[in-house]
């Protein structure tokens, strides 16, 4: 449990073989939960193991993505951006169109059919941005579930839309103003619940962050989207991109996109973290570029902490990367390099959000707009013969009235 | 020393009674009011004391106890500080136990093994971290080792008894048993309830069991105390500094009467008709 000093650059021969047995990358992962949990979370594993290999748990699960998540999503190629930028082709894997409009949809699509096979009747979950909130309460209704998402109150502010969607699914949203009130807090209050109502809840984590098994369950169901990349670029270039590119705070979408490409090392996984008001501000959620490693939510990951092991607040634009760790996996693969994690600021992701916007007619999640900052330097770096895949995890409505706000404007 | 632990719990055993435990988190409400506390805990009727340390995000903790520790927080309270806390206690008193009480993450940034031996060195006699179960102890429970300093695990109403050995396994001093499946300081305690998980607990492990979470009054005490080998009561008392400080009262005076209220009804509880 000692923090990793030395990172560990031996690579593996198969990367998807993580986590091990332990719940474990390399030195990541793990379930550091309170006793009162940990039979839970033996059980939720051993659920795991057999819905995964059970043909009539996918086969179900497959027609829901199908004809209620709207899977495919479509792989489009953005010409007008590959203009601008006059580098790598670029291609924008669509998972705001899915139903409620982001790649959260997948996860809990996912993990609300395991949760009724192992008989729990009442869900819960925590939202940063409200994304993961919203597709929690939808899938709720669609199965007639009672749903409570723990919510920052900083977030139920800046996110009212969301808020409000989330009650007309039924779900009750219940304001969390313990801690900084955002992301890390509205986490704490959802796993309060589920150590005092442990026989009929299930926790449906937005994630592929918390203790074992959730970062190995939430990438798998995320890992559609990997998938489908790999067969729609073939489809349409004939190969595998350069690179894939997503934005990263808790780190699902950007698991789910470079999982499927993780033993093709010339696929270059470049995620990319949020800054905030800048790096040497130190005000910024970037745990792997401004972090350490260290225990937080049930596992061993990248933290932002001061000297004494407290966790400090994360501060972004972005409510959804409004968080001060990331997934273990992710972690591990920035140790033994097989992946890169970059940054973007607050006014960078703005101008991306206004670029996209005005140059294909999608308005971007703010969350997606921070890998759109950095797609100019990479689709650059690629070169005109490349390919590059970006994942648009989710649409940008819910974000018009703060894009208004650092504007200037009133709407 | 784990053997401050034994003899106190050996002693109180040729009493006939419980040992009443009280929580307090190190630096809460400011570090002098914490140690003079800490220090007038044994005449108060204190036999083993759990001292918190602070923790930016306590996800076992209900509101009490995370309001106590983002007191401490606020005033600057640090592990070092919080060791360096109990080495003043330790100076005046060699046979009060203390149990130091928090989550995992200050101790990966100190290191583990260097912890073990400045937490001995300070004067603590065993360590209760919330957030690590058996299944990730193991270096700790290593370090603790070397050191002399006993590993107190957590048993719960969710641990059945195909889990039991598990979690007794390399358990030492005393088994603490959480009354409630829940955060601290929120549901109440049921004795009748406890009590067969006491036996249990106690069974699976040749320990004494401390029965915390949701004991608050000295009634509960008591009849908690008529069962358990240890009484445990953590949320009480720091609602007691949380109104001292909001009223501007005493707050050692206020947080000491409550002590005594509670020690009395765990001395007195197996004399007084059940």
């Amino acid at each position: 449990m000692n923090a990793p000093t030395s990172p560990d650059r031996g690579r593996p021969n198969d990367y998807t073989a993580y986590p091990d047995a332990h719940g474990r990358f390399g030195e990541f992962g793990g379930q550091y939960v309170p006793e009162t949990l940990m039979p839970l979370v033996h059980d939720l594993t051993a659920a795991w193991g057999a819905a995964k290999v059970d043909p009539a748990f996918l086969g179900e699960l497959s027609g829901y993505m199908t004809h209620y998540v709207g899977r495919p999503s479509p792989l489009y190629f953005a010409s007008r951006l590959t203009e601008h930028f006059g580098g790598a082709r670029i291609y924008l894997k669509r998972e705001e169109l899915n139903h409620t409009g982001s790649h959260k949809i997948n996860n809990c699509m996912g993990q609300i059919l395991l949760a009724m096979r192992m008989g729990k009747t009442r869900i819960i979950a925590e939202t940063g941005a409200g994304q993961h909130g919203v597709a929690t309460a939808t899938v709720c209704a669609r199965f007639g579930l009672p749903c409570v998402v723990y919510m920052g109150a900083v977030d139920v502010e800046r996110q009212k839309p969301n808020v409000f969607r989330m009650n007309l699914l039924g779900a009750e949203v219940r304001p969390v103003t313990s801690g900084s009130a955002t992301l890390k807090d509205a986490m704490n209050e959802a796993l309060r619940d589920w150590v005092t109502n442990v026989h009929d809840t299930y926790y449906l984590i937005g994630t592929a962050a918390g203790m074992h098994p959730y970062p190995e369950m939430v990438r798998d169901f995320q890992s559609v989207i990997g998938r489908e990349v790999r067969e729609q670029i073939v489809a349409a270039e004939g190969r595998l991109p350069d690179a894939v590119v997503a934005c990263v705070g808790g780190g699902s979408n950007a698991i789910g996109l470079f999982h499927p490409f993780l033993n093709d090392e010339g696929v270059k996984l470049i995620g990319v973290e949020a800054a905030g008001s800048g790096m040497e501000s130190g005000r910024h959620a970037a745990a792997i570029n401004g972090g350490r490693p260290g225990v937080l939510h049930g596992n061993m990951t990248y933290l932002l902490q001061d000297r004494d092991g407290q966790i400090e607040e994360a501060h972004s634009i972005s409510a959804g990367l409004d968080y001060p760790g990331i997934g273990p996996e992710h972690a591990w693969l920035h140790d033994v390099g097989r992946a890169t994690y970059l940054t973007a600021t607050d006014a960078e992701s703005l101008d991306a959000y206004m670029l996209l916007s005005k140059l294909e007619g999608i308005l971007p999640a703010i969350e997606s707009a921070h890998a759109i900052a950095r797609i100019g330097d990479i689709a650059r770096d690629v070169g005109q013969d490349g390919i590059v895949v970006l994942n648009l995890s989710g649409r940008g409505d819910k974000d018009v009235a703060t894009v208004a706000a650092h504007l200037g404007r009133t709407i | 020393m784990r053997a401050r632990i034994e003899q106190r719990f050996a002693k109180l055993k040729g009493e006939g009674r419980a040992a009443f435990v009280p929580y307090v988190m190190a630096g809460d409400p400011d570090q002098a009011t914490a140690l003079a506390i800490l220090k007038a805990l044994p005449a108060a009727g204190a036999d083993l004391i759990e001292v918190g340390f602070p923790f930016s995000d306590p996800m076992a903790e209900g509101p009490p106890i995370q309001r106590a520790a983002q007191r401490a927080l606020k005033g600057g309270m640090t592990l070092k500080a919080t060791l360096e806390a109990i080495a003043a206690f330790r100076a005046a008193d060699q046979d009060t136990p203390i149990v130091l009480m928090g989550y995992t993450n200050p101790l990966v940034t100190w290191g583990v093994e260097a912890f073990a031996r400045d937490a001995a060195a300070a004067g603590v006699d065993g360590m209760i971290i919330v957030d690590l179960p058996p299944e990730e102890a193991e270096p700790l429970a290593d370090a603790l080792d070397a050191s002399d300093v006993a590993l107190i695990r957590l048993a719960t109403p969710t641990t059945d008894d195909r889990r039991l050995p598990v979690v007794v396994r390399r358990t030492s001093g005393f088994v603490y048993y959480v009354s409630v499946a829940g955060v601290t300081g929120v549901k109440e305690a049921d004795a009748a309830a406890v009590a067969p998980h006491v036996e249990r607990v106690r069974r699976a492990s040749g320990l004494p069991v401390a029965v915390g979470f949701g004991i608050r009054t000295p009634e509960r005490a008591s009849a908690i105390a008529r069962v358990a080998d240890a009484v445990v009561v953590g949320s009480a008392l720091v609602d007691e500094v949380a109104e001292a400080v909001d009223l501007n009262e005493d707050v050692t005076g206020r947080v000491l009467s409550k002590v005594e209220a509670l020690a009395k009804a765990v001395r007195l509880a197996r004399q007084a008709p059940i």
